[in-house]
């Protein structure tokens, strides 16, 4: 049914047509609206039997999920930003155990400084965490992956982050197609888990396990997302099957086959992309842009199969590794060693990414050095650096940055 | 259905059973069989904590066909006995003795009110004297008619039972009791000949394969104290017996009674039944010295008899004795003051102890005597093969109890010696000792005090005082039982092991250790209530 | 003859069992048929209180419940010892997720069960002092104020056991441990630090909190077949002498427990809803001194200079919990 609804509401009905059995919830901006939609539908009964959980911790959210999922309950739970970080011992728990939980993540800038706005800082700290990790690009896709990503995570005992930018698409109210049920259900097997704590077959699950075997137990976690390679397409292709649109899979290409740069990202700034790809296209730029859906497992035979023809490949980011650089470029350069690889770090905290900075860089995109910071004042940086440089009690930086542009009280909520 | 799990993160029950962790042990607790103070103590010779199990769980046919193994008197003894194995009792220790005399009583009576009997074995054939239907003489004539021989007793009273009947009053022995118990011996095929003194002993064991004199020790000892014409003294014993055939001896009003055992509280309290106003024991040292059983003077003194101590008496006449102050020296001897009172007293009576007439051995040679007293080896026979001799004849005790278990040993060297077999001791068990013990888990449980005859008519008629404990009373203080030594089944060892290395066997069949996962930690021996367990060094 | 039903035994209530009891008088742990909840084979130190703690509340849990139960582990020396690959000593459901976590996890398999419809699966979760009144103290505590229906089991043995005997927030005044050692004017543990939590469990107004220790075994199963009886969270706060940490003999692991209740240091009560309903009182009592010479980690009290003043702050507390709790008296 199309609606025109909220993203969060999108994704909240979604998730409730999966049928979980326990939610656990703890407010965290900007993913707040999926778990309140959530517990309406619990709390009216129109989503049944399921247990809504108010924890006191995202580490509580996390790890009732764990106890929910290891008794052979569809365990869902929504976080972003801090909330992520809070929760990274349990998140990394999770999938040690193979407990195949879903959960969204509404990407959010991690503090300090404390910033509530959308880049990737959360879900990119977390990409060694052995989850599964889906980008949504549209709020649509956010809600069809999340149907996707319970059937992933259960065929492969493992867990996955459905990502979506945080208050770009959370709080965006656009057209969504909400399934029924009966497909959902059709698509959606009863969860059955590959083990469970069932007092009519114990067994002890999580135990110690030393250096004899603790290579090997690593491998398989490894071996298991690399199944998953396979599983995503997979999954996408019965998805497109049931419910008759594209949504999900490895990446998505636009207008790559003759590119000579290509563009590559995660999220909702595909969409500016493209309409920037389509503008420069109308100028004779043969630019194409290269969407990652599934960032974990990285689909590297697919990127090197996009990329492999391109002159330059511009990897923009919503993250970067302070000190190094950029985190998806790396993967990218990795996957095609030979690409000329520019990073493009943009969009951090929640900074609008314009067609206009896009539409500057990609034209010299054969002229960009390997990082750039889109849009970066360089002024303020320099006063800043100069205060540095003259004085060891220069004051926090944030704050005298804040103070250089003349906003000397952050509104932050 | 069986699933298939993740590898090493995910692992199957029972598993960690590979992991032998005996292999960490350097001492293995052992369980053990120690020897419990209270059958250690008994003169005869009891397995009291066995038949106390057995009254625990209120089998108490099983229990008294335990006492029965060592002593045919439970009715008796349960009455008499002066208890050295509650002496003994480590509970005594912790809050108060077990009531085992109480619970024998219990038992014997129950055996008397039920009818039980002893089986015999077959006839061997062989035939055996005792002579002395006195403690010693019966239990022997028991023993020995259940090990199937031909046992004939002579005595020289009109009826069987010694001073356990011509000594004992009725109050602390009704003669119903004693009859019910002697009559199991006689149902046994035991031959009784009353009136029949033995003075020819030579003579008798002509006629038997074996002998055994028990004849006890009657004769009053006699003290030399001037004494009037008028004075009237007479001795203990006399008077006791006199009492049992038939006799009221005139006594007077004001009785005093000379000595300080457990016969001269018999004669005061019985001179207090027959109508003595004031009965005053005379004793020379004082009363923490006194020969009579603590309980003896106790009830004593309840009845109004009154206690001289440091006094001898110098003189006796017709309205009175004459006793002279002593003090205790050093070692503890009295010595004289040279202080003298006047004490008014219509009769005198002489309780300084019993000899034994011995005039019946004195025509053989070959048997030893000295002291008054028969000389006899380890295995109570005298020097004249086949002839033994037990009880307050031979150097002991002087107790009922001590008696029956003369009788019961003796009959055990006479079986022997018949049969020609020789008996090996069985092994010394070491004792077990109330620092072993982890009183913890005995909860506090006081001895339930058998029921007193009221006072006013103990000192006027011979109705038994004590009365005994009811099925339920006795049960309870069969429970208070520690169980010192020996395991009583109470699981703390299988419930205190971390290891799980105690496995419980069948009911009755203990436990036992699996050394593949006993660690050695120890709780099992800590926590064993009873120290039944120890721990020894595994050898390396 | 007519038989007087057995109202006592030669050990009264203490011992584990007894041939002469009645099948409803008899502990969980006196049974020939008892699961062993934790196995044979574990590796656990020689006479380790937690060990043998665990055994008797699951055990007694698993009776309770009919044998229709989770446990959930916070890690510690409990679930080390218990399970290195490829060995588990456990015959029960058991999960370990996190050292922090043991209340949540033990929250979402309580609720897995709840929306399965199995509510006849009930869910014990357990760690040690540190996983339960340190790191995992936030998740407790919402668990407890979520009124989830869970059990959970402390295993206090006042100390960081696994790694290596470091203090926690139950670590007593005075005891010493690797991270306060048994130097400098106030040597050990400082006096005026450390929470109780069986207090703090009872502030949250949770149907079920109660105290025990290994050393009273009966105590400890009535309580866990008590706790059973109650939906929602409960508490269950169990003392654990560890020879390793505390320095006393393996084979008075229960007799220092016993100890420590007995002096009054370790208070036995339990309470509901918010109230106490019941307190063990002290059958003989003992001083403190008696209870801290068996350990060496007290050892420094007693040495060439003996520190008369530091017992009697620790009696002192004692005597307080002794008056706060009214531990003396007839039950």
């Amino acid at each position: 049914m199309l609606r025109q609804i909220e993203g969060s509401r999108a994704v909240a009905d979604a998730v409730a047509l999966c049928r979980p059995e326990v939610i656990c919830a703890y407010p965290i901006s900007p993913q707040t609206h999926i778990v309140e939609g959530l517990a309406e539908l619990v709390k009216s009964g129109s989503l049944a039997p399921c247990e809504f959980v108010n924890v006191e911790s995202e580490f509580a959210a996390m790890s009732v999920a764990i106890g929910a999922s290891a008794a052979g309950a569809r365990a869902y739970t929504a976080t972003a930003s801090q909330g992520l970080l809070y929760m990274t011992e349990a998140v990394f728990n999770a999938s040690g155990l193979g407990l195949p939980i879903v959960m969204t993540v509404a990407n959010r800038a991690i503090g300090a400084p404390i910033n509530i706005w959308n880049d990737h800082s959360d879900s990119m700290a977390l990409r060694d965490a052995g989850w599964i990790q889906l980008y949504a690009e549209t709020n649509q896709e956010a809600a069809d992956l999340h149907i996707q990503a319970f059937r992933i995570a259960e065929e492969l005992s493992t867990p996955v982050m459905v990502c979506m930018d945080g208050f770009v698409l959370t709080h965006a109210w656009e057209q969504v197609d909400t399934p029924d049920q009966d497909q959902v259900d059709a698509f959606l097997p009863p969860y059955e888990p590959r083990q469970v704590l069932d007092p009519a077959e114990p067994s002890s699950i999580g135990a110690m396990v030393g250096p004899e075997a603790f290579t090997e137990v690593r491998y398989l976690a490894h071996a298991r997302l690399m199944e998953a390679l396979d599983v995503v397409p997979d999954v996408s292709d019965r998805f497109a099957e049931v419910f008759g649109r594209n949504s999900g899979g490895l990446t998505r290409a636009y207008r790559t086959e003759d590119a000579d740069t290509i563009v590559v990202a995660l999220g909702s700034v595909l969409g500016t992309l493209k309409d920037t790809v389509d503008e420069l296209r109308e100028d004779g730029l043969r630019v194409g842009v290269l969407g990652l859906t599934c960032f974990r497992p990285f689909p590297a035979e697919a990127v090197r199969a996009a990329l492999g023809h391109a002159r330059d490949v511009v990897v923009l980011e919503r993250a970067f590794e302070p000190g190094v650089g950029g985190i998806v470029t790396q993967n990218v350069v990795t996957a095609v060693p030979a690409a000329r690889a520019h990073t493009v770090v943009a969009g951090l905290g929640g900074r609008a990414v314009t067609k206009t900075s896009l539409d500057r860089v990609l034209r010299a995109a054969d002229r960009l050095p390997s990082l750039t910071f889109l849009d970066l004042d360089r002024s303020l940086i320099d006063r800043e650096l100069g205060r540095l440089a003259a004085a060891r009690r220069s004051g926090p930086t944030a704050e005298n940055l804040l103070r250089d542009l003349g906003a000397v009280a952050s509104r932050i909520g | 259905m069986e699933h298939e799990k993740p590898f090493a993160i995910t692992l199957d029950v029972g598993s960690s059973r590979a992991n032998k962790t005996g292999a960490w042990r350097s001492e293995r607790p052992v369980y053990v069989d120690l020897l419990p103070p209270c059958n250690q103590a008994c003169p005869a010779g009891q397995d009291i904590q066995k038949w106390l199990y057995h009254a625990e769980s209120g089998d108490y046919e099983n229990a008294w066909r335990r006492i029965m193994v060592d002593s045919p008197f439970p009715a008796v003894l349960g009455r008499i006995c002066y208890r050295p194995c509650e002496s003994a009792c480590n509970r005594g220790q912790l809050d108060e003795a077990v009531g085992i005399n109480s619970v024998e009583r219990f038992l014997g009576d129950e055996g008397i009110k039920q009818g039980w009997s002893m089986p015999v074995s077959a006839p061997s054939g062989k035939r055996v004297l005792v002579v002395g239907a006195g403690p010693a003489g019966l239990s022997a004539a028991y023993h020995l008619a259940g090990l199937g021989h031909a046992v004939t007793i002579r005595d020289a009273e009109a009826a069987p039972g010694g001073m356990m009947r011509y000594g004992i009053p009725r109050y602390r022995l009704p003669r119903e009791v004693l009859d019910a118990e002697i009559d199991r011996i006689r149902a046994m095929g035991v031959e009784f000949e009353q009136n029949s003194r033995v003075t020819d002993v030579a003579a008798a064991k002509a006629e038997f394969d074996a002998v055994f004199l028990a004849v006890g020790a009657q004769v009053g000892k006699r003290a030399y104290i001037p004494a009037g014409d008028s004075a009237r003294v007479l001795d203990a014993v006399s008077l006791l017996h006199g009492m049992e055939s038939g006799e009221r001896p005139l006594l007077g009003r004001r009785v005093a009674v000379y000595g300080g055992g457990n016969t001269a509280m018999d004669a005061a309290r019985t001179a207090r039944r027959l109508g003595a106003t004031d009965a005053v024991v005379v004793y020379r040292r004082t009363r923490d010295r006194m020969p009579a059983h603590e309980s003896e003077v106790a009830e004593a003194v309840e009845e109004g008899v009154a206690m001289r101590w440091l006094s001898t008496i110098s003189e006796i006449d017709g309205d009175g004795i004459t006793v002279e102050k002593m003090r205790l020296d050093e070692s503890g001897f009295p010595q004289p003051t040279g202080e003298f009172e006047r004490l008014a007293a219509d009769s005198v009576v002489l309780a300084l102890g019993q000899d034994t007439d011995l005039s019946l051995v004195d025509d053989l040679p070959d048997v030893e005597h000295a002291a008054g007293v028969v000389r006899v080896g380890p295995g109570l026979m005298t020097g004249h093969a086949g002839i033994f001799a037990g009880g307050d004849m031979v150097p002991s005790g002087r107790t009922a109890t001590v008696a029956v278990g003369h009788g019961a040993k003796a009959a055990r060297e006479i079986d022997a010696w018949l049969r020609e077999v020789v008996t090996p001791e069985p092994p010394a068990r070491r004792e077990a000792a109330f620092e072993n013990l982890n009183t913890w888990y005995y909860s506090d449980a006081d001895r339930t005090v058998r029921p007193h005859l009221d006072l006013s008519r103990r000192v006027s008629t011979f109705d038994e005082i004590k009365g005994g404990l009811t099925e339920s009373t006795a049960l309870f203080e069969a429970r208070r039982c520690l169980s010192c030594g020996n395991c009583f089944e109470c699981d703390n060892c299988y419930g205190v092991c971390p290891d799980n290395a105690v496995i419980k066997l069948e009911p009755g069949e203990k436990y036992a250790i699996d050394l593949d996962y006993c660690k050695g930690c120890g709780i099992c021996v800590a926590e064993c209530p009873c120290g039944a367990i120890e721990m020894v060094p595994e050898e390396t | 003859m007519v038989v007087t039903p057995i109202k006592f035994y030669q050990t009264g209530s203490f011992a584990v069992g007894g041939r002469l009891l009645g099948d409803d008088q008899r502990s969980v742990q006196s049974d020939r048929e008892r699961i062993n909840s934790i196995d044979c084979g574990h590796r656990a130190c020689q006479g380790c209180g937690e060990a043998l703690g665990a055994r008797y509340a699951l055990d007694a849990a698993m009776r309770a419940t009919a044998n229709q139960m989770v446990a959930v582990n916070a890690t510690g020396c409990l679930e080390v010892f218990s399970t290195p690959y490829p060995e588990t000593s456990w015959r029960i459901p058991w999960l370990h997720s996190l050292f922090g976590n043991a209340p949540a996890v033990a929250t979402g398999v309580a609720a897995a069960m709840k929306a399965k419809g199995r509510t006849d699966v009930r869910v014990v979760g357990q760690g040690g002092d540190g996983g339960t009144v340190d790191i995992g103290f936030a998740c407790l505590s919402g668990m407890f104020e979520r009124n989830d229906d869970v059990l959970y089991i402390c295993y206090d043995n006042e100390a960081y056991m696994n790694t290596g005997v470091q203090r926690s927030g139950a670590t007593p005044a005075a005891a010493r441990t690797a991270t306060t050692p048994a130097v400098g004017p106030e040597p050990g543990a400082v006096f005026g630090q450390g929470k109780n939590v069986p207090m703090i469990a009872l502030a949250h107004e949770i149907p079920y909190v109660a105290t025990a220790t290994v050393a009273d075994l009966r105590d400890l199963e009535a309580k866990v077949t008590r706790a059973m009886e109650f939906r929602g969270a409960r508490y269950l706060h169990v003392l654990v002498p560890c020879p390793l940490g505390w320095g006393s003999s393996s084979h008075d692991t229960i007799l220092i427990a016993r100890l420590a209740k007995e002096s009054g240091l370790f208070p036995v009560f339990e309470a509901e809803h918010g109230e106490i309903v019941a307190t063990s009182k002290i059958r003989r009592r003992v001083p403190v001194e008696d209870y801290l010479r068996r350990q060496t980690r007290y050892a420094h009290l007693f040495g060439e200079k003996p520190r008369a003043d530091v017992i009697a702050r620790i009696q002192a507390q004692a005597d307080r919990n002794i008056r706060r709790y009214g531990l003396l008296g007839e039950d």
